[in-house]
């Protein structure tokens, strides 16, 4: 039924979304891509692209974070666009995207404070889509209740920071455990809200929550290997939705080495391979196999959010364009970082999205 | 909250309808409920004219929303692909088919409607007539509403899988053809329903003998 009003509010932005999905760039951009032998070269084939000449004006040395950043730039751009025309119930979902940003940029202000860098420096790095106005007053904290209490309560983000206060002083493990429990919440909280603008929306959006929340639980069971990080404590930052909630969640909260959480994740079949091929001794390898895990997450998560293009009237749409740019301009950085250190063998790694 | 809205939502009306039935009973009125008095006593043109009004509103309210729903896809995914905003003109025509087979109906029904006085007009064959027009209409106006709205989804999606590939458009037109000519069973029934149906006349022969 959703057919007949969604278009009232949302159409024409749906199908803004999905030419703008159009210009995610395909195989053979990326085939053209991987054979510039300079950035220059690099800067040509993009211009053949929806890119267009975006590179134009930098200054001719150009650097692989430049590329980023001007990249990212479209991408908000678009956003922004988006954003400027949506309604409710459209325009809160697409706060909802912010805030992700938005709890990165927090982390990445307090963990700068805390190693006493330049203010002005971390502005500059934040992510452009999660800048809310106070933020330049997060600098001054130096534990959570101050920055709870002087700051976070005029964002949206407060509501979630709620749960942590217990965390007292800022280091850098706490740190990590406040970017974890805030996460938490607001994938549940998104999720939630999800499930509140009915099918289609929630079950695309489930989907994909789940899987983002499958994936922390995951990394954050896999990180917290041989660190002062109690079990007790690690189960707390598991969100409580996804595939493997609660019962793979609990096994995984108890679990003390690698081979415990491949056993939790072969209970899904769609898991199931992203273990395979990783040594059993993980200990000496850890670090191979938790690239390689990364990447197959990266997989994953591009086959899922191409998927929810395949619903029409909904809004997954949205998020997963979102997603699929970013994993985009990860592959360019890579792509454009390998051209420039003539690490030939090694740009074929990024992950093909069309 | 959800109790409170079910019990406004269905136990209110309920309760009313309830009310009024009981009082009705036992104030000795409860004649005044009668289904087949008031099918008599309703003037056919009453009938007629709310055939003929349903019928071209509802085959407009369906254009309508077919256009709306096809429309708004079009104009976003024409900013991309410009060149799909010619060929998708089609899916709004489909739809504003609809519309017209509303409208043709409508000028045939209302060629059978023609000034009667009220003592000569209460016969069978105007009775048939009146209720001919209003389910004919009825009947039209349903078909049309469903039938656009169905359109209007299909040309939604053929806009948008006509932007992302040129192939597709073709394939996925071939379905809004089949959801137009839905549009086209409810214009023949229509037509049929009311063939045996006469214009309004005034009952010479059959109010004589009463007033003798």
């Amino acid at each position: 039924m959703e057919a007949l009003l969604f278009n009232v509010d949302s159409g024409f932005l749906e199908a803004i979304v999905r030419g703008y999905k159009a210009g995610i760039l395909s195989q053979s951009h990326y085939a053209n891509l991987t054979q510039c032998e300079s950035l220059e070269d690099f800067r040509t084939q993009l211009s053949a692209t929806d890119y267009g000449n975006f590179l134009a004006n930098e200054p001719l040395p150009l650097s692989t974070s430049t590329i980023s950043d001007r990249a990212t730039g479209i991408l908000v751009d678009q956003f922004n666009y988006i954003r400027t025309n949506a309604v409710a119930p459209l325009s809160k979902f697409l706060e909802y995207i912010t805030y992700g940003y938005m709890i990165d940029n927090v982390v990445l202000l307090i963990t700068g404070t805390l190693h006493e860098r330049d203010t002005h420096e971390l502005l500059e790095r934040c992510h452009p889509l999660g800048v809310f106005d106070t933020m330049p007053a997060l600098c001054v904290a130096t534990n959570v209740e101050e920055l709870y209490q002087s700051v976070l309560v005029e964002t949206p983000l407060a509501p979630y920071f709620r749960d942590c206060l217990s965390a007292s002083d800022l280091d850098d493990l706490n740190i990590e455990i406040i970017r974890n429990t805030v996460y938490k919440a607001y994938l549940e909280d998104f999720h939630h809200f999800c499930s509140s603008l009915g099918s289609p929306t929630s079950d695309v959006m489930h989907r994909l929550l789940s899987f983002e929340a499958d994936r922390r639980t995951v990394n954050i069971t896999i990180n917290s290997f041989g660190t002062e990080l109690s079990k007790e404590q690690r189960a707390k930052l598991f969100p409580a939705i996804g595939r493997l909630f609660p019962e793979g969640n609990n096994q995984l909260a108890k679990a003390d080495d690698i081979d415990q959480v491949r056993v939790v994740c072969e209970n899904i079949s769609e898991y199931r391979s992203f273990f395979d091929g990783a040594s059993s001794s993980a200990n000496s390898e850890s670090h191979g196999t938790m690239s390689q895990l990364e990447d197959r997450f990266f997989n994953m998560e591009v086959h899922l959010n191409k998927q929810s293009f395949l619903q029409q009237f909904q809004y997954g749409v949205f998020y997963s364009y979102m997603k699929l740019k970013e994993q985009e301009i990860r592959n360019l950085t890579w792509i454009a970082e390998c051209i420039a250190q003539d690490a030939k063998d090694r740009i074929q790694d990024f992950i093909p999205i069309f | 909250m959800a109790y409170l809205r079910a019990y406004f939502s269905y136990g209110l009306p309920t309760f009313l309808v309830l009310l009024i039935a009981l009082y009705l009973l036992f104030t000795d009125s409860g004649e005044a409920f009668n289904v087949g008095r008031f099918l008599e006593e309703s003037s056919p043109y009453a009938w007629g004219a709310t055939g003929i009004g349903l019928c071209l509103g509802l085959s407009v309210l369906g254009a309508g929303w077919g256009i709306f729903v096809t429309g708004s896809s079009i104009l976003g995914g024409g900013v991309r692909a410009p060149r799909i905003t010619t060929k998708n003109l089609i899916s709004i025509i489909f739809c504003e088919v609809v519309a017209i087979y509303g409208v043709i109906i409508g000028i045939v029904y209302s060629a059978k409607l023609s000034s009667v006085s009220n003592d000569v007009l209460y016969t069978s064959e105007n009775y048939f007539t009146g209720f001919a027009l209003f389910w004919g209409g009825l009947t039209v106006g349903t078909c049309n509403l469903l039938c656009g709205v169905s359109v209007g989804v299909t040309g939604s999606t053929a806009a948008l899988a006509d932007a992302a590939d040129p192939d597709l458009f073709v394939k996925i037109l071939v379905v809004e053809v089949f959801g137009s000519i839905l549009g086209l069973f409810g214009l023949i029934v229509g037509l049929l329903m009311t063939s045996k149906a006469q214009e309004f006349v005034a009952a010479a022969a059959i109010v004589a003998p009463l007033v003798q």
